[in-house]
């Protein structure tokens, strides 16, 4: 008989339980780029120790999956801030509009270098010219007269003398990464706007567009890799091949400098100095929105937003510069922005 | 057989076959047989050596997150500093000067501080330190103003170093870290002030950043995997046997029981990430249960074992003799007696056999959880259930997968440590699970 009395009580709690739900929810929720996630679980972890507010939590799972679940309405069980490797798409605010998400604070936290780096002890990959990533990587080449052939290139040396003469093994971020978007356009399209060949095919009567995606669209063969997963996967990938190229976030390669040696591109060394100022060609500004509507409904939110941006977190001598972050020469318009929020 | 044995020399001059001599086709009879013995024997040779080089790899990459490496640090806890450090915003980054100072000031007076810059020399105390020791100090608002002991951990990098990782040679190439760092570390450990002993906290401390990997723990995981344990046997048992008895004993066999039954078996091979979708429609969605909860989690993994506890359950009722039945309903028991009174007890080791190793399968899934937005970076605990089931929190699994993705080499040590944990309890649930079969369960 116990068996049978346990079962009610097991409903009767399950029934308890389902409405004191009403409780409010006491800690920041946030998800999205996993370019980003690193930079806010060091802010959420620091919050929660200098504040007598929870830690917030910090979701991954990418740009488009934390904007998209940001934009699914207003309540307590829907996101309070979503990380972004990219601004939002205009398509994204529409269906932000239509879910009732119509104010929405943007937060431009720094700016994050795209590095290229292989095996330390593997063949000298040392300077790049997004020119050298074009003619390796693009799936078919104009020749002079501007009609497209497919790529022959088959190692670095035929692409540029001084390159080291091994197969090109290229492990560049999937499509579903932020990443792959400023790859595309920084290196490969600048590559082929340097080499001309974007101009020879404009010369043959391709539209604009056209010409731009042929520029960006990277070959299939086998001599370029999608890596879908993490830096920690690309990585793997360059220690099991030697003669690997890998396409990484310059904290990633920070925190891993014993292995990886980094290339320059364009004859820039990365580094949050080169990239602050702009020499280094390669990076793209990192953000996380605020749903305003949540402010003052979920305890700690606009304190967090605040505590992020302050010069002690996002400064050039903070925590995250620290880790990798370039910090944003325009923070102080920042944080007057999210200072109307009502944080700290 | 017996009549060819009684009479070999009578069956003809031209065939002479014995038992004793072997002939072509026996031969090859015998030589199959003991191919596929040979082939048996490789078979599970590559098993075992899979699992060898599982748990070789594992236990090799993963016990060292066990002991970790921590530093004496003699710090004064002057009032006016601390007042100072808790007026400002990041009060933690004030905290860690004052704790800076008094390391950089205890090395000056040994005489430790030979070849190094004094910031480099503080650097290898962990990030953590000041949460820790500002933790103290509002614990122990009576200790302020008297000198203090204090043990923190070190830097993730030092650590590497005395458990080898890290090694002078990739210290050269490092930007996190410099040689002179490592020799004043060894110079440390020659002196007393740092030891790498056993890790407790790893057990207990909550998840950490990735700019101190030293301190990251499994403590919110096993916290909130112990809780989604809980609701999912609290849910899933109960309904469970409910649904078998019923299905089992009661129930007429018709059309409708039967689409039922295939129903139940078809749900055991759904793969779980479709009960993650179902729990984010339903449970969050619908029904406005928090993100990242607990019971959330519980509430889609025991959708996901309830098939697996059914399916045990009814062939555990279905092993006890009809006899039982019969002679109980013999002597005047009603159908429920029956069934409570002698069926269910006899069937219950076989019951808890199948929860066990239904809660083992759980305990062991990410994919749902992955949607319901438990995967996530969790610093807080939650709190005492029932409360707590509604608070965020991580599980083992999850942990791991966080673990691996992370930057920093030190996290390696730290999925496989986890990853040994939650072995730990599959191996040790397993075995209650046998124990149960083995002790109680009855054959006829």
């Amino acid at each position: 008989m116990s068996l049978t009395k346990t079962a009610l009580l097991t409903g009767a709690a399950t029934l308890l339980a389902t409405t004191a739900l009403a409780q409010s929810r006491d800690q920041v929720q946030i998800a999205g780029s996993s370019t980003v996630l690193p930079y806010s679980s060091i802010v959420a972890e620091a919050f929660g120790e200098n504040t007598d507010f929870p830690a917030p939590v910090v979701e991954s799972g990418g740009s488009s999956t934390g904007l998209r679940r940001f934009c699914e309405g207003v309540g307590e069980n829907t996101i309070d801030i979503a990380n972004a490797s990219r601004p939002m798409r205009d398509s994204e605010r529409e269906t932000c509009a239509a879910n009732g998400v119509t104010d929405i604070t943007e937060v431009r936290i720094g700016y994050d270098g795209i590095v290229f780096a292989s095996q330390q002890d593997g063949p000298a990959f040392t300077e790049f010219e997004p020119a050298d990533w074009y003619q390796a990587l693009a799936a078919e080449i104009p020749d002079e007269s501007g009609t497209t052939q497919p790529n022959a290139v088959t190692t670095w040396s035929e692409v540029r003398e001084g390159l080291p003469e091994v197969e090109i093994a290229a492990f560049i971020p999937g499509t579903r990464h932020g990443t792959r978007e400023v790859f595309e356009e920084k290196v490969l399209l600048q590559g082929c706007e340097d080499t001309g060949a974007l101009q020879r095919m404009l010369d043959a009567g391709m539209d604009e567009d056209a010409a731009e995606g042929a520029c960006m669209a990277v070959r299939t063969d086998g001599a370029s890799v999608d890596i879908d997963g993490d830096y920690t996967e690309t990585l793997a990938r360059i220690e099991s091949n030697p003669e690997g190229v890998g396409v990484f976030g310059l904290s990633f390669y920070e925190n891993n400098q014993d292995t990886l040696k980094v290339a320059t591109m364009g004859g820039v060394t990365p580094s949050t100095e080169t990239i602050a100022s702009g020499e280094y060609p390669v990076s793209r500004p990192l953000f996380f929105y605020v749903k305003d509507a949540h402010v003052g409904v979920i305890p700690g939110l606009g304190e967090f937003a605040a505590f992020f941006t302050s010069d002690e977190i996002a400064g050039p001598d903070g925590p995250l510069a620290g880790y990798g972050l370039v910090s944003d020469p325009e923070l102080a318009a920042t944080q007057e922005e999210v200072g109307a929020l009502g944080g700290l | 057989m017996s009549d060819i044995a009684a009479s070999p020399p009578a069956a003809g001059e031209g065939r002479k076959t014995s038992l004793l001599r072997e002939t072509d086709r026996v031969r090859k009879r015998n030589a199959a047989e003991r191919r596929f013995e040979l082939y048996g024997m490789a078979a599970v040779g590559i098993g075992l050596l899979a699992l060898a080089f599982l748990l070789l790899s594992i236990l090799g990459n993963g016990l060292s997150s066990f002991r970790q490496t921590f530093v004496d640090v003699p710090v004064a806890l002057d009032p006016v500093a601390i007042e100072e450090a808790e007026a400002s915003v990041v009060k933690t980054s004030r905290y860690r000067d004052i704790i800076e100072g008094a390391f950089v000031s205890a090395l000056e007076a040994r005489g430790l501080l030979e070849g190094i810059d004094p910031e480099e020399a503080a650097g290898i105390i962990s990030e953590e330190a000041p949460a820790q020791f500002r933790d103290y100090v509002r614990a122990n608002p009576e200790a302020v103003g008297r000198p203090g002991e204090f043990t923190f951990l070190v830097n993730g990098r030092i650590d590497g170093f005395f458990k080898g990782r890290v090694t002078f040679e990739s210290a050269e190439l490092d930007g996190n870290v410099t040689p002179a760092q490592l020799r004043l570390a060894e110079r440390l450990a020659g002196a007393g002030l740092i030891d790498t002993r056993f890790n407790w906290a790893f057990f207990t401390a909550p998840d950490a950043s990735g700019q101190r990997p030293e301190a990251a723990g499994l403590g919110v995981a096993i916290l909130g995997s112990a809780y989604m344990m809980l609701v999912v046997l609290f849910l899933a048992l109960p309904i469970g046997v409910a649904a078998s008895i019923y299905l089992e004993e009661f129930a007429p066999r018709n059309r409708f029981t039967d689409i039922i039954e295939v129903n139940i078996s078809n749900l055991a091979a759904v793969p779980s990430i479709v009960f993650g979708i179902l729990g984010l429609a339903i449970f969050i969605n619908f029904a406005g249960l928090p993100q990242s909860a607990p019971i959330v989690g519980g509430l889609v993994l025991t959708l996901m074992t309830l098939p697996t506890i059914i399916i045990a359950t009814r062939s555990a009722l279905k092993a006890v003799p009809p006899s039982i039945r019969d002679a109980a309903l013999g002597v005047g028991a009603s159908k429920l007696q029956s069934v409570f009174h002698h069926v269910l007890p006899l069937a219950a080791p076989g019951i808890l056999t199948g929860t066990i190793l239904g809660l083992a399968q759980a305990l062991g899934e990410t994919a749902p959880l992955l949607l319901i937005g438990m995967v996530a970076f969790v610093g807080e605990y939650p709190d005492a259930p029932p409360e707590g089931l509604f608070d965020p929190a991580t599980a083992l699994p999850v942990q791991v997968y966080n673990w691996t993705q992370k930057a920093d080499p030190a996290f390696v040590e730290r999925a496989s440590g986890a990853i040994i944990v939650l072995l730990a309890f599959l191996v040790v649930m397993n075995a209650i699970a046998i124990l149960l079969r083995r002790r109680f369960e009855r054959r006829w």
